[in-house]
């Protein structure tokens, strides 16, 4: 049983930020994230690059042109959820842009003082659920539109996904229900990189493909776009309808940013060299 | 007892309009009726879908609503138990996952239906509570203290119904405190759930032989009341326990540990579910009985 589709649901539709995309400044905040983490990853022997690199776009152009500021000093109506939890670099490094996070909790990644580890954890400022579990953010995510729904408020939850935990049999549950419950104020992104722990994914799961299709049999708006353009994130979000759940294929590319990481395997879980922390940051700051 | 749960859940959320319902296409009978009908936009049936039933739970506490997650035990906590751990406990967010009809009480419908080691699976996991009430009014006590309570996730273990009103006369609920529904001098028995009607039938019979016997409901597994205990294996000279759950991990170790760590020097008797999957397709009480739990064959194990 569901509650009316609220006014206030289709309304916000409208209310949400002009579109004042500014296409230079996406590309230099960009630019600086993927900078900060290989800083970071010279103090720890071991981190998710790859994976953080593939979503930066997406998790820069929800944190920073999507999700609606809040009043003074408080948080953002909205709120985001980064299901695929080994991505949260590129979340910490971002609320650490926005003042959220400090610089002393991100120098003290990983280490025994720190508040920070591999995976987000809730109570952290700014971490809204813990995931690091794969399949778990977007049934967290439908209730959290559900209870925005029911306090009659028209908050609108951002949750990415990876490719890989769409096989996760949870995650089609919370598809199915998302959907069913119409729930216009759920946005959801698949950070589509076609790569997980054993190979590439059309390799290994050809059926899996084409996804947009599977998401619309389920009864999702859906939209593919390239997952590293944020103008057209931007605007694939905006001209959403919003009187269900839409879901954002974004075609990406792991380790995007750094050639010797794009699509090679071992840079899912490793630090460069010092040699290569060269290499990376002049590969990046070349990046247009 | 789960019309009793149902009651006492309409009852909050008349009053609280932060309590929601998920359940797995799986409805208590009762008041729940009212509650769907009257708050619509807080009953929310998943379907068949338990680990997102846990998971969308999680995500209405992570909004500051107050949830029960409702089904069958075996698919309250098994089906989806990395959402119970993760979602749920990790986060530690005051939701109350509903093991209804727990134990063996579904005997006909077989193993796929018994949680013979539930107490055992949830207390494992840090932040979990664990409440198991023996009749309905300690259900209609226990799920009060669950929609107002903000500690952190509770297993709320339940039976299913025709349990019989065993606590009417008996001293206060308090949530984590042993409950004695009869004092006596020479035997304690220690119990909790939908058994506790069976336990009482044993005191019943150790009276009748001339024994001042007392009963007590321990109806919070977790955090145990680690202090009442010791004080009853210190005060009597023979504890009982009797449990529907396996051997490992229940009452009856925990109360072997807190007897070793106290010194104790009573005889202690445990009685539990076997640590085994028996095929016995009888009544509840048939299948309780091949297991060894019976009042004839505990009489004569205590003699």
């Amino acid at each position: 049983m569901i509650g009316p589709l609220l006014n206030s649901e289709m309304d916000n539709v409208m209310a949400m930020r002009p579109n004042s995309f500014d296409a230079s400044a996406a590309v230099a905040r960009c630019k600086r994230y993927r900078r900060r983490i290989l800083d970071m990853s010279q103090r720890v022997s071991a981190l998710h690059i790859a994976g953080a690199f593939s979503c930066t776009e997406i998790v820069d152009c929800i944190y920073n042109t999507l999700m609606r500021p809040g009043p003074p000093s408080e948080p953002s109506p909205d709120t985001f959820l980064m299901s695929k939890g080994h991505g949260c670099m590129i979340q910490y490094v971002i609320l650490e842009d926005r003042g959220v996070l400090s610089a002393a909790a991100l120098d003290a990644y990983c280490t025994p003082g720190g508040q920070l580890g591999v995976h987000p954890d809730y109570g952290n400022p700014g971490i809204e659920a813990s995931t690091g579990s794969l399949g778990h953010g977007l049934s967290m995510a439908v209730g959290m539109t559900l209870a925005e729904r029911g306090h009659g408020r028209d908050g609108i939850v951002y949750v990415v996904l990876s490719d890989g935990e769409l096989q996760e049999g949870s995650t089609w549950e919370a598809v199915l229900m998302a959907s069913s419950f119409r729930l216009g104020n759920l946005v959801a992104f698949v950070d589509n990189n076609d790569f997980q722990s054993l190979g590439r994914t059309s390799q290994t799961h050809p059926s899996f493909y084409p996804l947009t299709d599977k998401f619309t049999a389920f009864g999702w708006e859906t939209v593919e776009v390239d997952g590293h353009d944020a103008g057209a994130i931007h605007q694939a979000v905006l001209a959403r309808g919003g009187d269900r759940p839409l879901m954002v294929v974004a075609r990406t590319t792991k380790g995007k940013g750094v050639s010797y990481m794009e699509n090679v395997p071992i840079w899912h879980y490793r630090s460069p060299s010092p040699e290569e922390y060269q290499v990376a940051i002049k590969e990046v700051e070349a990046r247009q | 007892m789960r019309n009793a749960f149902s009651e006492a859940l309409y009852q909050e959320a008349s009053a609280n309009p932060e309590i929601y319902v998920v359940v797995s296409d799986i409805s208590p009978a009762g008041s729940m009726a009212k509650f769907s009908s009257q708050y619509p936009e807080r009953f929310i049936n998943v379907g068949v879908a338990e680990q997102s039933m846990i998971g969308i739970a999680a995500g209405l506490a992570l909004k500051r609503c107050q949830p029960f997650a409702y089904t069958i035990a075996t698919f309250s906590l098994y089906r989806p138990f990395e959402m119970v751990r993760d979602d749920l406990c990790y986060q530690n967010l005051p939701v109350t996952v509903v093991g209804m009809g727990a134990g063996v009480v579904y005997s006909t419908l077989g193993g796929t239906h018994h949680s013979q080691e539930d107490i055992a699976v949830a207390g494992a996991i840090p932040n979990m509570q664990i409440v198991a009430p023996c009749d309905p009014l300690e259900c209609m006590e226990a799920t009060r203290w669950c929609a107002r309570q903000k500690t952190g996730p509770v297993y709320l273990r339940i039976g299913k119904a025709g349990e019989p009103v065993m606590t009417k006369d008996a001293e206060p609920w308090r949530f984590g405190k042993i409950r004695y529904l009869r004092r006596g001098t020479d035997v304690c028995i220690l119990t909790y759930g939908v058994i506790t009607a069976m336990a009482a039938k044993v005191a019943d019979a150790l009276q009748s032989q001339g024994k001042s016997v007392s009963l007590a409901s321990v109806h919070t597994l977790k955090p145990l009341d680690r202090d009442g205990i010791a004080e009853a294996l210190r005060t009597y000279a023979q504890v009982i326990v009797i449990e529907e759950h396996a051997p490992q991990g229940g009452l009856a170790a925990q109360s072997k540990q807190i007897a070793w760590d106290v010194r104790a020097t009573c005889r202690l008797d445990t009685f539990t579910l076997q640590d085994a999957f028996i095929h016995n397709y009888g009544s509840h009480d048939d299948l309780l009985s091949a297991h060894g739990l019976s009042p004839a064959r505990i009489l004569s194990m205590v003699a």
